[in-house]
């Protein structure tokens, strides 16, 4: 089980969180003018890397917050979390 | 195309196995033969397979026997059948709700049928029944829409009561009062299992007497392309390999591999873990699932009940899982058949799923030209393995998807046309 440091509550453990997908996914800004391969891409298509991924957290059981946390996929290691709206670290 | 039967084994030569040899090898304590060669790669090829697991294999045995394509290599960076082929629980099902996946899986369920002849080697494919609860009004109504649908699609799938259902598997609890309780049951008769170390080697076998190059601890590191595009070959720990087609079947690792050739994917990488318990006599006569409560239990030849549950909840490729999720899967188990609950677990370990947002497969050619793909068949890959490779040789072979392949090609996700099994087939996600 993941130790999961919440942005606001701190460390807690992974049962009181959600995964919520990746991260820093952009909807298409004029979504009328969007081709196919543009909702594809956006709705569909993922990076799925082996190693460094920047992804959405919910906190459900505790703060009830969204954040975004950077984990390796390989050692499932949280590098870091972060607020919402902040950019994704180096 | 679709009705075509794998060849009988007469067409491949290849040691056959009787009472006689089994029992000469027993008394002289004589060792088996490989069977399989293990040769070195060749500089060139004219199909390269990616994924040495049971549908890789079964690909590069199709290709071989039905279309009469035999300078395949199957690189495997492990061994063969070592991924989610030796990971899974065995489970053997074709009753699936869209017409497209239930032509799929019912065209394995057929290959399952006669494959042990087919191969002239044992898969221990057992028919033993499996049969899925209905614990809540929504599970009745969903269960019974999935009877309906595969009967019209001429799958057999019937609808027990309670009684029925316990009398078909008799650990089973359905008091009414039970924490989980039983409000009926689908059954597919000819669903069952089969054992999943015996239908790698057994393609494995087959293939390489066929011609078929199987090299293991051979991973891909790239994927080499021409000035127009097109694949010629790859790189790997053992050299460069060229090839004019290649088929990736890599499960778990195929987002990784299609980026090679700079494609991404509509995949997310999950672990799915599984466990074994201490063997016991024979308890379990069938297969039990149970899609609300995440959990299928069935009992091994050996003995061990042998459990899986859902994925775990957040992609990752690291091949074990978390004991919470093992452990809710479990108290599930031990609701459902009480009796289980003093068994005491061996073993348990993870696989790397590849999860499609529509959670049905993707078979078919790729943009770029050459390039082929197998996968995303998520959580429940093993049952397709004879249909998986059948339909990709042909594939493969034929530059255009086989008729059963080809509403499940990679452009369904830019057309809309998605097969949505999510919350229809009984899978646990």
């Amino acid at each position: 089980m993941l130790l999961i440091p919440c942005p606001w509550c701190g460390k807690r453990p992974e049962l009181e969180f959600r995964h919520a997908g990746p991260a820093h996914l952009v909807r298409p800004a004029d979504p009328a003018a969007a081709d196919d391969d543009t909702w594809a891409a956006y709705l569909y298509i993922r990076d799925n890397p082996k190693g460094r991924h920047a992804e959405r957290w919910r906190h459900v059981h505790g703060c009830g917050r969204f954040f975004n946390a950077v984990r390796d996929t390989v050692t499932d290691r949280i590098a870091t979390t972060y607020k919402p709206g902040e950019a994704p670290p180096a | 195309m679709s009705d075509r039967q794998t060849p009988a084994r007469a067409s491949f030569p290849g040691a056959t196995f009787s009472v006689w040899s089994l029992l000469r090898r027993t008394l002289t304590a004589e060792p088996w033969p490989a069977q399989w060669r293990s040769p070195d790669p060749q500089p060139a090829y004219d199909v390269i397979i990616v994924g040495g697991g049971g549908h890789g294999l079964a690909t590069a045995h199709y290709l071989a026997a039905e279309h009469g394509i035999r300078k395949v290599a199957v690189l495997e960076k492990g061994w063969i059948g070592g991924g989610n082929t030796g990971r899974n629980t065995t489970i053997i099902r074709s009753n699936y709700l869209w017409d497209e996946s239930a032509a799929l899986y019912e065209h394995a369920l057929k290959l399952w049928e006669t494959l042990s002849q087919a191969l002239g080697y044992n898969v221990m494919y057992s028919a033993r029944g499996v049969m899925m609860l209905a614990h809540d009004e929504h599970d009745v109504r969903s269960l019974k829409r999935h009877v309906h649908a595969n009967r019209l699609n001429g799958i057999d799938n019937e609808w027990l009561s309670p009684a029925q259902a316990q009398a078909f598997c008799p650990p089973l609890d359905i008091s009414p009062n039970a924490r989980h309780p039983v409000l009926g049951a689908a059954l597919q008769r000819r669903g069952g299992v089969a054992r999943h170390d015996a239908v790698a080697w057994a393609y494995a076998r087959a293939a390489s007497a066929q011609g078929v190059d199987i090299i293991e601890s051979c991973e891909v590191t790239a994927i080499r392309r021409g000035r127009n595009g097109a694949v010629t070959g790859v790189e790997t720990t053992r050299g460069p390999i060229a090839a004019p087609r290649i088929g990736v079947v890599a499960a778990g690792h195929t987002s990784v591999l299609m980026d090679m050739a700079g494609m991404r994917m509509p995949l997310e990488s999950f672990p799915l873990q599984a466990l074994v318990s201490e063997p016991v006599k024979p308890v379990m006569p069938c297969v039990v699932m149970s899609n609300t409560v995440h959990a299928y239990v069935s009992q091994s030849d050996k003995g061990e009940l042998v459990i899986g549950g859902g994925t775990d909840i957040y992609p990752s490729y690291a091949q074990r899982g978390a004991l919470h999720v093992s452990a809710h899967t479990l108290e599930a188990i031990c609701e459902l058949f009480p009796r289980f609950r003093r068994l005491r677990m061996l073993r348990s370990w993870g696989g790397i799923v590849d999860v499609t947002p529509d959670r049905s497969p993707i078979v078919g050619p790729t943009p770029v030209p050459g390039l082929f793909v197998n996968c995303g068949w998520g959580t429940g890959g093993f049952k397709a393995t004879p249909g998986s490779g059948h339909v990709f040789a042909a594939t493969i072979a034929a530059g255009t998807p086989h008729p059963l392949a080809a509403p499940f090609g990679l452009d369904r996700f830019r057309t809309g046309r998605l097969i949505d099994e999510a919350a229809a087939a009984a899978v646990a996600h």
